[in-house]
């Protein structure tokens, strides 16, 4: 039977400097319990909410990334529900049922070779956040932070055309590259990027999944669902329409609460925030659009020859794709492209190295120019590079100070494979009978010349010491 | 003490800057009547002792030469509903009985700006709901021409410190006429603004898509003299934002046009909003007269003030308040009643159970209008109906080329204390002439015209949106013929 997955992906906007709906902090994290609040995100009598027009228009970029349309005039409801981390009572969101009025409706995206369609994206605060804490569950106590309360978010919901677990694998992971290439969004910090999952089997009641803490355990959340729905529909027995909750340790869903009837929102009109009218705001923010993923890496592959592994690495992280951008050359291009994704993302893995880093990108070029002349080697050039990127020194000084410039004197090869097989008598015979032993030679040569030695002249250099050894030997 | 405190706020003003008028003495002399009369009357829920230094102030820097602002240290009351950082703000409810603000209303923050001392917070009906004050929670305020009757509401302790010369003007808030209704009971000029051009920016939400502050004093150039201090543009509100309005101006100056008069302007005369046979109505005629004297026209019009506008009204400002009022859930503000066995949504109900009854029927009214299944018929209808409302009223100024549309303020006189409260029905009627303006965005005023039985009778003029200026303007041509003179002797 064929599953039908959709998701509500709930993004944070991180790069924002500001809350949705006041001036404080939109990066909450790291802070004492309470402290980065104001009388209008802690909901006080009185306050009032001041839309970030920053946050609106980040969330149209993702509107356009996703393909959407958006409606000229943006308004936002209040959706009325009691809960401790929701300061008003009510959260700020949107909503598409008097038509629409949300930042983007109708959107569709390629997923591998299937359409998956956007029926919405809106923005929306953040409530805070319940923490539990207490000795036992007997004496548990419910603490309230309100630090992420009006923290800007979108919400993107899909319709539900994905298939498989794998689908929605592939789908989040694109969400992630694609919401920090337009710079909406640090995927990478905690609880930036939650989402939910609706999963269905033909013609059978739909299950919402929530609560599920990474994409790695939606996935599996998804592929247990579809399992656990295909064996009541084989065993007949009806499926409820509920919402479950993906239990970590057990990795099973679990019946969140009994059916009941659908909470009722009464959802109304926002009036304290006047609508917006976007006019050719799209048009413009269209313009300045960053270059999507996808096109990227068509460009990558097609005009600068770069392999389509390589050029789908290197696209879907803007950091790199810009370093590769600005050090490239038309002779660079596979080269740097080569270094990077097998090199530097290496060292620079996480954001913050990223924000660390005192790599230049010309100094990036000067390097992988030495190697293409073969002034340095690839081991050379893996330890320059850690060091640049560390102090910030430049190229030549690392070379000239370290001597990490190849070793391509022929006199001082010969000389140094000379005394290399010279320390191990034994070798040369070996060496002479299997080619193997040329190899174990090659690494020895190497190792002692600090990896500077050019291999191609070693190798060379083995061989005519061989071929004088052969030369010397009697025949037989 | 022969501190002469019925005085207007221009007249004070210029007392002040020229050194006639000593602002301490004045503040002091203020205090002391609140002293002797308000344990009866009941117009202040809080007095601000301080505000006797904030005077001695003023004197000084008169002496030194240094302004004093437009508003010269002449003492205000404001309804308890607006926030003043460091004092309770407790819209007369038990919920907020010890809330006190760690901000000011912008409205507040322009008026010490621009000289203005606050005296005291002034009774109110329960969080604005109410026409009468008998539901303001620590008891209601007494009409200072008749202690029987009710002052109004829900404003009605601003009404009655102005009337009762326990301040020199005050501010309240202005939801279906809680403004004007008080200011007509009290004899004194109530104001409402277009909406969006004063800040509600520390107004305690209760139906905020409707509400504005509004201004009560003893003359309309008084009411000018606060606008031009305090009105326009505030980054705290985004619903004074011009950009998202007309894109009139929104500072226009309230009073330099004041005295021009109302030659060969139109108005409206609503006709069916009152009966001629009643005290109320032949001073609305009487009205109509003094504005044709004054070399206006008058034209009838007609206007719908069927049950369909006040219905329409009461289903909305309900749902708003549902959601404005969940706030108070007794967890970060309220009273002490300890969590212990109770689940979440239970202790929420039992906690919320001890607001007023009044409070209690809009906010069960208010969860049920908006809710699944009932919103096409309840609020999205009332939403068509505040649309259709504002059409019609546009094509009805648009017909006359009107300037505004005169009514009398409340069909009925004011009446005495238990007298309606009973009918809850009965009291949302006596908002039908006032919901109008709320309803459409328009500013509305309210002034003194005449007296009957020793009452007062408030006239309400209506204009169109932005027409702030003109409006004061028309209201203080009439004002000069007014009938009713003076305080209430106490």
């Amino acid at each position: 039977m064929k599953a039908r997955i959709g998701l509500e992906i709930h993004c944070q906007l991180t790069t924002l400097k500001t809350k949705l709906f006041c001036g404080c902090r939109a990066d909450y994290r790291k802070m004492d319990p309470n402290t980065n609040v104001c009388p209008t995100c802690l909901g006080l009598p009185g306050s009032l909410p001041r839309l970030n027009g920053a946050a609106v228009k980040t969330a149209l970029l993702i509107a356009i990334a996703l393909g959407c349309k958006s409606p000229d005039v943006l308004s936002f409801f209040r959706k009325n529900y009691f809960y401790p981390d929701l300061p008003k009572n009510y959260q700020i969101t949107q909503l598409d049922i008097y038509g629409p009025a949300c930042v983007g409706h109708d959107g569709q995206i390629k997923v591998d070779d299937r359409d998956v369609r956007i029926s919405r994206i809106q923005l929306e605060e953040d409530p805070g956040r319940i923490v539990y804490s207490g000795a036992s569950e007997k004496n548990l106590e419910t603490l309230v932070d309100y630090n992420r309360a009006g923290a800007p978010l979108v919400e993107i919901v899909t319709e539900p055309d994905m298939e498989s677990p794998r689908d929605v694998r592939i789908f989040l992971n694109l969400m992630h590259d694609m919401l920090e290439n337009i710079g909406a969004s640090d995927a990478s910090l905690e609880g930036a990027i939650r989402a939910d999952a609706n999963v269905s089997l033909e013609g059978n009641n739909k299950v919402e999944i929530k609560n599920v803490s990474s994409f790695h355990d939606l996935e599996k959340a998804v592929g247990y669902e579809i399992m656990r729905q295909t064996n009541n529909i084989e065993n007949e027995i009806e499926i409820d329409k509920e919402t479950r909750q993906w239990d970590e340790k057990r990795r099973i869903t679990v019946s969140a609460r009994s059916k009941e009837s659908d909470t009722d929102y009464r959802y109304f009109l926002e009036h304290d925030v006047p609508w917006i009218e976007i006019g050719n705001a799209c048009d413009m923010l269209r313009k300045d659009m960053p270059e999507s993923i996808a096109t990227r890496r068509q460009r990558y592959t097609a005009e600068y020859g770069i392999s389509d592994q390589v050029a789908e690495i290197l696209s879907s992280q803007q950091y790199f794709a810009r370093i590769f951008e600005s050090a490239r050359t038309d002779e660079n291009s596979r080269e740097l492209a080569n270094i990077i994704t097998t090199d530097l993302m290496g060292l620079l893995e996480t954001r913050q190295k990223q924000a660390d880093s005192k790599l230049g990108s010309a100094e990036l070029g000067r390097l992988v120019g030495a190697m293409m002349d073969k002034r340095i080697t690839r081991t050379s050039a893996k330890s320059a590079l850690q060091s640049m990127v560390r102090d910030g020194r430049s190229f030549d000084d690392i070379v000239r100070e370290s001597g990490l410039g190849t070793v391509d004197d022929e006199s001082k090869i010969t000389e140094l494979v000379g005394s290399v097989i010279d320390s191990e008598p034994g070798l040369v015979n070996q060496a002479l009978a299997s080619p193997k032993a040329v190899h174990y030679i090659m690494g020895l040569v190497m190792k002692k010349s600090s990896g500077r030695a050019d291999p191609e002249m070693v190798r060379k250099a083995i061989e005519s010491y061989l071929d004088s050894k052969r030369n010397d030997a009697p025949d037989q | 003490m022969s501190t002469d405190l019925g005085i207007t706020l221009a007249e004070y003003v210029r007392g002040v800057a020229s050194g006639e008028i000593s602002c301490e003495e004045y503040v002091v002399a203020t205090l002391d009547r609140i002293e002797k009369h308000d344990a009866k009357l009941h117009a202040y829920v809080s007095v601000d002792a301080d505000a006797v230094e904030a005077a001695k102030g003023v004197d000084a820097a008169v002496r030194a030469g240094r302004d004093v602002g437009a508003l010269a240290g002449a003492p205000f009351g404001i309804k308890d509903n607006i926030c003043m950082a460091g004092t309770r703000t407790t819209c007369c409810s038990w919920m907020l009985e010890d809330y006190v603000s760690p901000y000011d209303a912008t409205v507040v923050d322009r008026l010490s700006g621009s000289g203005g001392i606050v005296v005291g917070k002034t009774n109110m009906d329960e969080f604005a709901m109410g026409l009468t004050t008998e539901f303001a929670a620590f008891g209601p305020s007494l009409n200072p021409w008749n202690t029987e009757c009710v002052p109004g509401g829900s404003s009605g302790g601003s009404a009655v410190a102005v009337s009762a010369l326990e301040c020199i003007a005050s501010l309240g808030s202005d939801t279906g006429g809680s403004v004007r209704n008080p200011a007509s009971f009290c004899g004194i000029v109530g104001y409402k603004p277009t909406y969006g051009r004063l800040s509600r920016y520390g107004l305690v939400s209760y139906a905020n898509s409707i509400e504005q502050v509004g201004i009560m004093a003893r003359s309309v150039e008084d009411v000018g003299i606060v606008m031009n201090a305090i009105s326009g543009e505030d980054k705290m509100d985004d619903t004074t934002r011009r950009d998202v309005r007309s894109g009139a101006d929104h500072t226009p100056d309230h009073i330099a046009d004041i005295d021009g008069g109302v030659e060969g302007m139109a108005v409206g005369l609503d006709v069916d909003s009152f009966d001629e046979s009643t005290d109320v109505g032949s001073a609305v005629r009487r009205a109509a007269d003094a504005f044709e004297a004054a070399g206006a026209t008058v034209t009838d019009v007609h206007i719908d003030h069927g049950p369909s506008s006040v219905a329409s009204y009461y289903v909305l400002t309900a749902a708003e308040a549902g959601s404005n009022l969940a706030r108070y859930d007794n967890l970060r503000y309220g009273y002490d009643m300890p969590q212990e066995g109770y689940e979440y949504n239970a202790y929420i109900s039992r906690a919320r159970s001890r607001l007023g009854p009044e409070v209690t029927r809009r906010m069960i009214l208010g969860g049920f209008v908006p809710s699944a299944g009932h919103a096409g018929k309840y609020y999205l209808k009332a939403l068509k109906m505040r649309d259709a409302l504002s059409a019609q009223v546009d094509g009805v100024f648009a017909d006359g080329n009107l300037a505004c549309i005169l009514s009398p303020t409340v069909p009925v006189l004011p009446f005495k204390f238990g007298e309606k409260i009973d009918d809850p029905v009965e009291l949302f009627r006596m908002d039908s002439n006032t919901v109008l303006a709320n309803l459409t965005g328009r500013p509305s005023i309210s002034v003194p015209f005449a007296m009957s039985s020793g009452l007062p009778i408030g006239v309400q003029l209506t204009g169109s949106l932005d027409s702030d200026a003109q409006l004061l303007r028309i209201a203080n041509t009439i004002h000069a013929s007014s009938e009713s003179k003076g305080a209430p002797q106490l």
